[in-house]
C-alpha cells in the first residue's frame, strides 16, 4: 500500500537532514508505526507521503500513486491527521464535517457507517465550535474529518501527543478496529508502551530508521540479558554503578534502574552486591527483567552511536 | 462550482462569527469617512499672530483690526520690542511676527510709502506658508484701500490695472471636503480590502488549517476564489455604505458621472487589490508578519496617491512610484468620475492601467502559491 525507497529529504539548502535514505513498505490494512523522539523526522516522512513535501531523493508510492506524479490521486484517497489540530475552530463539529466531507464529494450520511462509534460520542457536541472542544474530543473530529471520504489509507501523526491516558487506550482502540475494516494506519508516536499496539514498528532517529520489525520480533532481537534494580538510595546508586568497571548501560525506568554488563560470568552478582553493600545502600533489589521496546530503543540508539 | 459555493458559505460564516473582524469591516470604515474628512482640513484656521507695534497710529490700529477681522488669525501679542514678539514664537505660542515700524502712518501718508516685516516660524510649513500669504493678501487689500482715499480717483484713472479672478469648475466653492471625501473612501476600501484578504489566507496558514485542505482534492484557484469573492463582495459593500450614506447623506456629495462606470471600475480595482492582498499572505508565514508588510505598502499607497499632496509636484522618483501605485488610479477616477462627471473616454487608460494591475498581481501571488514545497 505505501512504499518508500531511499527517501531522502533535507532543509536550509542541505545542511539539515531530516529524513536520511529512508526505505520501507506497509502492507494493506496493515497498522504500521513509526516510533521514534521529537525531531527524528517522523513528521517529514508523513509530509512526504501526504504530498505537502516534495522529497530532495528517492521515490515513494502510496496505493500505487507516485506521491510526486500523481499527488492529486493521492489527496482525494487518503486521510491525514496532522499533530497540530488543524480543522477550523471557528466552525461547529458538526460544520467542519460536513465541509470536510463535500470537499470530497461525499456526505456524511454516506459513510457514516465508517465514523459512526466515534462520532457518537462527539455528536452530543455537534453545535459547539471546535475551540471549544476539549483535547480528546478534537482528536475525535479531527479523526472524523479523515475518515469522512472512506480512505485506503490513513496518515496520524502523532495523534496522541498530549491527550490524557484514558482517551489514549479508546483511541488505540479504536485505530484497531478500523484496521478491521481493511484500512491502512500508518501512525507516528513519541510514545515507546504505544509501540506494542502496533502490526509492525519502525524505529526511527535522526532521520534513520534503526530497525523495522514486529514489536514481539524486535524485543525478540535483544541480545544480552537486562536487569533491573533499586535500593534506598536512588541518586547514589546511579552514580556508583555508572562507576563501576563492568556496567555496560545503566539508565532510569520507573522506580528501577536498567542495567546491562559487558562481562556475566557466576561471580559478578555477587562482586556487585559487595560493592553496593559496602557503598551503604541498602534493601537493594536486583533482578533479571524482560526488555521492552524501549530498551530496545535505548541500546539501537547506542550502539548506532 | 460546488465547490466554491461550499468555501464562500464557509468564509462567510467565519467572518460573520468573528466578533472582532465585523465591527472591523463595518463600521470602522463608516466612523472614519465621518470624522477623517473633518480633521483632513487644508484650510489654515487659528493662526496666531503676535503684532509689534511702533507707531501706535490710526493706520496701524487698522490694519492689525483688518488682520483680527478676516477670521484666519488669532491676535495672541500686542508688545512693544520684537524681541518680547519673537520670544512668544520661541514659546510656540506664536506662528507670525508682523512689525509696523514706529512712524508708519506719517511716513505712508508723506512718502507714499512704508515697509512692514514679517517673521514666519516655518516648522509648520503649510501653516507658515499659507498664514504668510493670507497676511500678504490682507495687507495688499489694505494698501489698495488706502490708495483709494489719500489718491483722487479722477487723477488716477490713466493707470491700467490688471485685475485677475479666478473661478473654481467642478467645486465652485472650493470645498474641500468634496475633493477629499471621494479620496478617503478610495482609500478605505483599499485597507478593507488589502488587510481583510491578506490577513484571511494568513491565518488558515498560521492555524494549520491550510495544511488539512491541502490533503484534499480542492484545486487552488477553488480555494483562491473562495478567499477573494468573499472580501470583493465586502468591499463593494463598504463602498456602497460609503457612497450613499456618507457621501451623498452626510455630505451632499452626489456624483455627477455615471454610476455604473465607477462601479465597474471599482469591480477591476478590488480585483487588483485583492491580488495584492493575496500576493502579501504567500510572503507572510504569520498574521503578525502579514499585516507588518501590509502595512507598510499601505502607507505607502496612501501617502504617495494623491490625496492629501498633489502628484503633479511631486520630484520626478516619486512620480513613478505613485504611477506604480494602484491606489493613484482609484483616486483619480473617484475624484473624476464624483466630481468631473467624467466619461469612459476620459478613463479608459485608468481602466486599462487597473487590468494590468489585476493581472500581475494576481498571476504573481499564483504563482507564489504553492501547494506543495
Amino acid at each position: 500500500m505505501v512504499i518508500l525507497n531511499n527517501i531522502t529529504k533535507t532543509y536550509n539548502k542541505g545542511n539539515t537532514i531530516a529524513v536520511d535514505d529512508v526505505s520501507f513498505s506497509v502492507g494493506k490494512g496493515e497498522l504500521f508505526g513509526l516510533i521514534g523522539p521529537d525531531g527524528a523526522g517522523k513528521t517529514s516522512i508523513f509530509r512526504v507521503l501526504t504530498t505537502l513535501l516534495l522529497p530532495d531523493g528517492g521515490s515513494a508510492t502510496v496505493d500505487g500513486c507516485d506521491v510526486v506524479i500523481d499527488y492529486k490521486k493521492i489527496r482525494s484517497q487518503v486521510g491525514y491527521m496532522p499533530g497540530k489540530f488543524s480543522l477550523y475552530q471557528d466552525l461547529t463539529v458538526e460544520e467542519n464535517l460536513n465541509f470536510f466531507a463535500t470537499i470530497f464529494n461525499t456526505t456524511i450520511k454516506e459513510n457514516y457507517e465508517l465514523i459512526k462509534e466515534i462520532y457518537v460520542q462527539i455528536e452530543p457536541f455537534k453545535n459547539r465550535r471546535a475551540e471549544k472542544l476539549s483535547g480528546g474530543m478534537k482528536q475525535k473530529l479531527a479523526l472524523c474529518c479523515a475518515l469522512i471520504h472512506k480512505p485506503t489509507v490513513l496518515f496520524l501523526d502523532e495523534p496522541t501527543t498530549g491527550v490524557d491516558a484514558v482517551s489514549r487506550k479508546e483511541f488505540w482502540e479504536m485505530l484497531k478496529r478500523l484496521k478491521e475494516q481493511g484500512i491502512t494506519i500508518l501512525v507516528s508516536t513519541p510514545y515507546m508502551d504505544e509501540a506494542t499496539l502496533c502490526d509492525r514498528i519502525a524505529l526511527i532517529q535522526t532521520g534513520k530508521i534503526m530497525s523495522i520489525d514486529t514489536p514481539n520480533n524486535i524485543v525478540k532481537a535483544y541480545s544480552g540479558t537486562l536487569y533491573k534494580i533499586k535500593s534506598d538510595m536512588m541518586n547514589k546508586l546511579s552514580n556508583d554503578l555508572h562507576s563501576y568497571e563492568n556496567m555496560l548501560s545503566c539508565y532510569a525506568f520507573g522506580e528501577y534502574l536498567h542495567l546491562s554488563f559487558k562481562n556475566e560470568n557466576e561471580h559478578f552478582e555477587k562482586e556487585l552486591m559487595n560493592i553496593l553493600k559496602e557503598k551503604g545502600h541498602q534493601q537493594i533489589e536486583f533482578e533479571r527483567t524482560i526488555p521492552t521496546i524501549e530498551d530496545c530503543f535505548i541500546k539501537l540508539m547506542s550502539s548506532s552511536g | 462550482m460546488r465547490t466554491i459555493r461550499l468555501l464562500l458559505e464557509k468564509e462567510f460564516r467565519q467572518i460573520f462569527r468573528n466578533k472582532a473582524l465585523l465591527p472591523m469591516i463595518f463600521v470602522m470604515p463608516l466612523i472614519q469617512l465621518v470624522v477623517l474628512p473633518l480633521a483632513a482640513d487644508y484650510e489654515v484656521k487659528n493662526i496666531s499672530i503676535s503684532v509689534v507695534d511702533h507707531d501706535h497710529s490710526t493706520y496701524s490700529h487698522k490694519l492689525i483690526s483688518s488682520i483680527t477681522s478676516s477670521g484666519y488669525f488669532k491676535l495672541i501679542g500686542y508688545t512693544n520690542s520684537y524681541p518680547e514678539a519673537i520670544h512668544l514664537v520661541e514659546l510656540d505660542k506664536a506662528d507670525l511676527v508682523l512689525e509696523v515700524p514706529s512712524g508708519f502712518e506719517k511716513n505712508l501718508v508723506r512718502e507714499n510709502e512704508q515697509k512692514l516685516f514679517i517673521a514666519v516660524n516655518a516648522i509648520n510649513g503649510v501653516k507658515a506658508s499659507l498664514g504668510g500669504a493670507y497676511l500678504n493678501k490682507i495687507i495688499a487689500n489694505f494698501n489698495a484701500d488706502i490708495r483709494l482715499q489719500l489718491i483722487q480717483p479722477s487723477r488716477n484713472n490713466a493707470t491700467p490695472v490688471i485685475e485677475v479672478v479666478s473661478s473654481n469648475w467642478f467645486n465652485p466653492f472650493m470645498n474641500y471636503k468634496f475633493f477629499i471625501v471621494p479620496g478617503i473612501l478610495a482609500i478605505l476600501v483599499t485597507m478593507v480590502g488589502g488587510y481583510m484578504c491578506a490577513l484571511n489566507i494568513v491565518k488558515e496558514k498560521e492555524i494549520g488549517t491550510i495544511e488539512q485542505i491541502n490533503v484534499t482534492p480542492i484545486k487552488k484557484i477553488h480555494f483562491i476564489l473562495g478567499k477573494l469573492i468573499p472580501f470583493w463582495i465586502i468591499g463593494i459593500f463598504v463602498f456602497t455604505v460609503g457612497l450613499v450614506v456618507v457621501s451623498r447623506l452626510i455630505y451632499g456629495i452626489v456624483p455627477m458621472g455615471n454610476i455604473v462606470l465607477l462601479y465597474s471600475f471599482l469591480s477591476i480595482y478590488l480585483v487588483a487589490l485583492l491580488g495584492f492582498g493575496l500576493l502579501v499572505s504567500t510572503y507572510s508565514e504569520t498574521q503578525q508578519q502579514a499585516i507588518s508588510v501590509a502595512f507598510f505598502f499601505v502607507m505607502i499607497f496612501i501617502l504617495m496617491s494623491g490625496l492629501f499632496t498633489s502628484i503633479d509636484s511631486m520630484p520626478g522618483w516619486a512620480k513613478i512610484i505613485a504611477q506604480l501605485n494602484p491606489v493613484t488610479y482609484f483616486i483619480e477616477v473617484m475624484r473624476m468620475i464624483v466630481l468631473k462627471g467624467s466619461s469612459f473616454k476620459d478613463i479608459k487608460w485608468h481602466f486599462v492601467i487597473v487590468t494590468i494591475f489585476a493581472f500581475v498581481l494576481n498571476g504573481w501571488a499564483i504563482l507564489n502559491y504553492k501547494k506543495t514545497t
